[in-house]
């Protein structure tokens, strides 16, 4: 037993469900209690989908559990295909469905229901969303998918994105366009969009790639050995990866990498004396891991943040981001705790954080710009408009993305030049942000309430270092965005000097030894 | 069909259509997202798994507080291969919750659907916690889950829940059941008062010191149409209900108070002096917010048992047509007066098949369809205009003060949707 407070992840089923409502002409019999419904609303309110996910929950109650589960479940089964005529149903259990033991699997096999039925295991108290994802397409594609011609011309099959996912829907578009340049065609995408005869003839495809390994991974595994696709390694987020992704399909395809940079803008506007400003702004990323990777990167070497740490809630991906973060030379955090997060953050005190809508809740009430590189995500992580990750545009995404939280370079320059105009009070904050303490949360807070006023970060760090009344004074014409800085550096100066007080002259010392 | 009604344009009587089949509705554990702001000293514990968790975030929708006060010990398989170390688990985790949280008095141990299947004995552990941890740390327990209750139901397990343990009491009062918003119970306890009505007490109560009293000298009026086994439990331990409509839109407030009132020998004069003017008030509101509702039509999905109150608002308040009023089910001790008000008509169903009740609502097509968030969006695809329930559950939407504001809420989807001149292809 373990209390959790806020989670990264969803139960399996949930993952199951992005699958299913990615899909179509796929049905979901769900043996769950009344309750489970509530997942519908993640599909209908959070991401604006026009359409009921296509699943039928059992819904049983308790009276129904001394009497007959089992045929509550035949019965939704069979009332499910004839109002929905899917061509292909998946069945599974919710945890509480998992504890009543009746083989919903096995029942549906028997019900002789004229299409295929492929049966879900996911161990409930075990595993959770993206372990559900990906296991549920892995399972439909090895019960569907079948050795078929390849394609005349060279295809390929883009494979992980599901609904709820962080900007799939963009990825895709961008991904078929950067493929399409190159002059491959896409055969089939799934699940996001695919029917289960799209699925049959997956085989036709000359190599696979695995946009998200989260939720594609194990499909792409099982194709690449039982159909012989290859599949990509590279997930395409960020200009370097961009370039290696499609230099990997020139190496799979034996095509000339193609890339059309015209639209490309990440590396002049990093370059652009402006973006000085963002030289060695201490970043920490926290989210599913393979954003988690690319983003690093991005992070490192397109932008020129300095990662001071970074960490993955999904703990299959575990290895690799331990590794990465040895990398990068700091310790990795996989948790799917989120006060271990909040304390990991509060203990480096980064300049930015780049996370999931957690760590956005985290860099409010810590007074911390952050920007979201990762699910889960919420209402406003669905644009309107076209706003990808992956590929040429989505890199220009990302960099527009990530600035905007901080305050720009030339307004940090101003800010510097005018700091003791009353127009540039601390208070005032960046001119091209709303008001203050501003809800994120929207139409998902039904309750209403504002959260807390950021926690002053820039507080005292060390009650041993006694801050002289002058010391004190100088400090607050340090511009506030990098005070909580200037703070931590002359008190950590300070104790390391062994000094018991800090004046003046020592709130210098310490910023004339930090200078980089 | 059925015996004549006693007043013939009422629903009272009118049959019920009973369905069973997929129910599109929240479990119990979603009461805990207004509840805890209602009991500030109070930690809500569910003993369940992750997809308790998962709902309770995305119910709350808010991840905006540092320590919230509700929280989830999730059963991992270690649990579920034996019983005591279940218990042994949760005493532990409790252990750790209080220790780190001393602010906590109220510690409230939330049974879900999988603690019920494998029948873990909450009643049991929140006795030896009690034991443990008090007199500084009352802990009790009910059950939020989906096998045994939807959505409002989780309150009034809860309130239900607390009812045995308060202290007794001879002297005649009046106790109010239901969580409302702060502002609004103000408001209320000022019209009590204006009445000369005394003393009042509030059941939840925000500080776990001062405890409501209950003893046969009581009477209890309801606030929430969902507060069917807190009432039972009430007249348990002797009070009598004050059997009233809800106090929804002007006239269902002043049936309220009026009844109240009634019990407490308030004169009409006083009556008419205290409630004339917020009556006034409250009638222009809605007749200025509620405007576009006029001569429209409504369909009701199941889902937070305001559906019985909220249909006798707009049809007599509003000037709107009900065609269907569902409900999770129908307690007609509790909601039987509001279907005495309720021009019979509509069809009234009580459990639900979804995808029948979808058909349903396609064929009616109302002119505005009140439903949960799974369905809302989808409906409003198809063209149809739809309320959201839930939002109904987190206004303040009680009271004389709130009566505009509530028809405003059912208003604004048709104002909406005649505002908008780019039609969704």
């Amino acid at each position: 037993m373990k209390l959790s407070v806020w989670t990264y992840e969803g139960p399996p089923h949930v993952g199951a469900m992005r699958v299913a409502t990615a899909m179509k002409g796929l049905h979901y019999v769900l043996h769950a209690p009344q309750g489970d419904t509530y997942a519908d609303l993640l599909f209908t309110m959070i991401e604006r989908r026009d359409r009921r996910p296509p699943v039928t929950y059992t819904t049983f109650q308790a009276r129904d559990l001394g009497a007959d589960t089992a045929n509550l479940f035949k019965t939704a089964c069979r009332e499910a295909y004839e109002r929905f005529k899917p061509e292909a149903i998946i069945v599974g259990a919710s945890c509480t469905a998992e504890l009543i033991q009746d083989d919903p699997g096995g029942m549906a096999e028997t019900m002789g229901l004229g299409v295929p039925v492929i049966p879900l295991e996911l161990p409930s108290y075990q595993r959770k969303e993206n372990f559900g994802a990906d296991e549920t397409f892995f399972q439909i594609v090895r019960h569907l998918a079948k050795p078929v011609e390849r394609t005349a011309r060279v295809t390929c099959n883009l494979i992980g994105p599901t609904a709820l996912g962080f900007r799939h829907r963009d990825d895709i578009t961008e991904l078929t366009g950067l493929l399409m340049e190159m002059g491959i065609e896409v055969n089939v995408c799934a699940p996001y969009g695919a029917t289960p005869s799209d699925i049959a003839r997956l085989g036709a495809a000359h190599f696979n790639i695995c946009m998200y390994p989260e939720t594609g991974e194990a499909a792409c595994r099982w194709m690449e050995r039982e159909l012989g696709q290859p599949f990509t390694k590279v997930v395409p987020i960020g200009v370097g990866a961009t370039r290696d992704f499609l230099r990997e399909v020139s190496e799979i395809t034996g095509m000339v990498a193609k890339i059309d940079e015209t639209r490309l803008r990440l590396p002049w506007y990093s370059a652009s004396v402006d973006s000085t400003y963002l030289t060695g702004k201490r970043v920490f990323l926290f989210g599913d891991g393979t954003h988690v990777a690319t983003a690093a990167r991005i992070a490192r070497d397109e932008m020129g943040f300095e990662v001071v740490g970074l960490g993955c809630y999904n703990r299959e991906q575990a290895r690799m981001i331990r590794k990465l973060a040895k990398e990068y030379g700091v310790e990795a955090l996989v948790t799917d705790d989120y006060l271990d997060v909040e304390a990991e953050i509060e203990r480096l005190a980064p300049e930015m954080i780049l996370g999931t809508q957690m760590e956005r809740h985290i860099g409010k009430r810590l007074g911390i710009p952050c920007a979201v590189i990762s699910a889960p995500v919420h209402v406003q992580d669905f644009p309107a408009r076209y706003s990808p990750q992956m590929g040429i545009e989505g890199a220009n995404v990302i960099f527009d993305t990530w600035v905007h939280p901080l305050v720009m370079g030339l307004e940090e320059h101003l800010l510097h030049m005018f700091r003791e105009d009353f127009e540039f009070h601390d208070e005032a904050g960046a001119s091209h942000h709303g008001a203050k303490a501003v809800s994120p949360a929207g139409a998902g807070d039904p309750s209403g309430a504002l959260p807390p006023d950021p926690q002053d970060i820039s507080g005292p760090m060390n009650a041993e270092v006694i801050w002289l009344a002058d010391a004190e004074r100088e400090l607050k014409r340090v511009p506030f965005f990098v005070r909580g800085k200037a703070r931590r550096n002359t008190e950590a100066f300070a104790s390391e000097r062994g000094l018991a007080e800090i004046s003046v002259d020592t709130l210098y010392e310490a910023k004339a030894h930090f200078a980089r | 069909m059925n015996a004549p009604s006693p007043n013939p344009t009422g629903c009272r009587d009118a049959p019920l259509l009973k369905e069973r089949g997929q129910r599109e509705v929240f479990c119990g554990l979603t009461a805990i997202v207004w509840l805890h702001r209602k009991m500030p000293d109070a930690f809500f514990l569910v003993v369940g798994s992750r997809t308790c968790a998962h709902l309770l975030q995305s119910a709350a929708g808010v991840m905006i507080f540092a320590q919230p006060r509700f929280g989830t010990a999730i059963l991992e398989e270690t649990d579920l291969a034996g019983m005591a170390d279940a218990q042994v688990e949760l005493d532990r985790e409790v252990e750790r919750l209080l220790s780190r949280r001393p602010d906590i008095r109220r510690l409230f141990l939330v049974g879900s659907c999988p603690s019920e299947v494998i029948k873990l004995d909450l009643e049991k552990a929140a006795e030896r916690l009690s034991g443990k941890h008090g007199p500084h740390v009352n802990v009790v327990n009910f059950s939020g889950s989906g096998i045994e209750t939807t959505f409002t139901e989780g309150e009034d397990a809860c309130l239900a829940a607390m009812v045995p343990d308060l202290p007794g009491t001879e002297a005649r009062q009046l106790v109010v059941a239901g969580a409302l918003p702060d502002v609004v119970e103000d408001q209320m306890l000022g019209l009590l008062e204006g009445l000369g009505i005394g003393p009042v007490a509030v059941l939840p109560t925000a500080s776990a010191d001062n405890p409501v009293a209950v003893g046969p000298n009581t009477v209890f009026a309801l606030t929430q149409p969902f507060l069917g086994d807190t009432h039972a439990a009430l007249i348990r331990r002797g009070a009598r209900h004050i059997s009233a409509p809800f106090p929804f839109g002007e006239e269902g407030t002043t049936a309220w108070l009026r009844a109240i009132a009634h019990e407490f020998d308030v004169s009409e004069e006083r009556f008419r002096e205290v409630t004339d003017a917020p009556r006034d008030r409250a009638r222009r509101a809605i007749a200025q917010a509620g405007a576009p509702l006029n001569g429209k039509s409504a369909f009701f999905f199941p889902d937070s048992q305001l559906e019985i109150p909220l249909a006798r608002f707009l049809t007599r308040e509003c000037g709107m047509t009900a065609l269907e009023v569902g409900q999770p089910y129908v307690h007609r001790d509790v909601v039987g007066p509001d279907m005495d008000l309720l021009p019979a008509g509509p069809v009234l169903s009580e459990g639900q098949d979804v995808d029948k009740q979808l058909d349903r609502a396609r064929a009616a097509r109302a002119d505005l369809t009140v439903c949960g968030l799974g369905l809302a969006n989808p409906l409003e695809a198809e063209g149809l205009t739809t309320k959201w329930a839930i939002e109904l559950v987190f206004s303040p939407i009680h009271f004389y003060e709130q009566a505009g504001d509530l028809a405003g809420l059912f208003a604004r989807p048709i104002r909406r949707r005649a505002l908008l001149k780019v039609a969704v292809e």
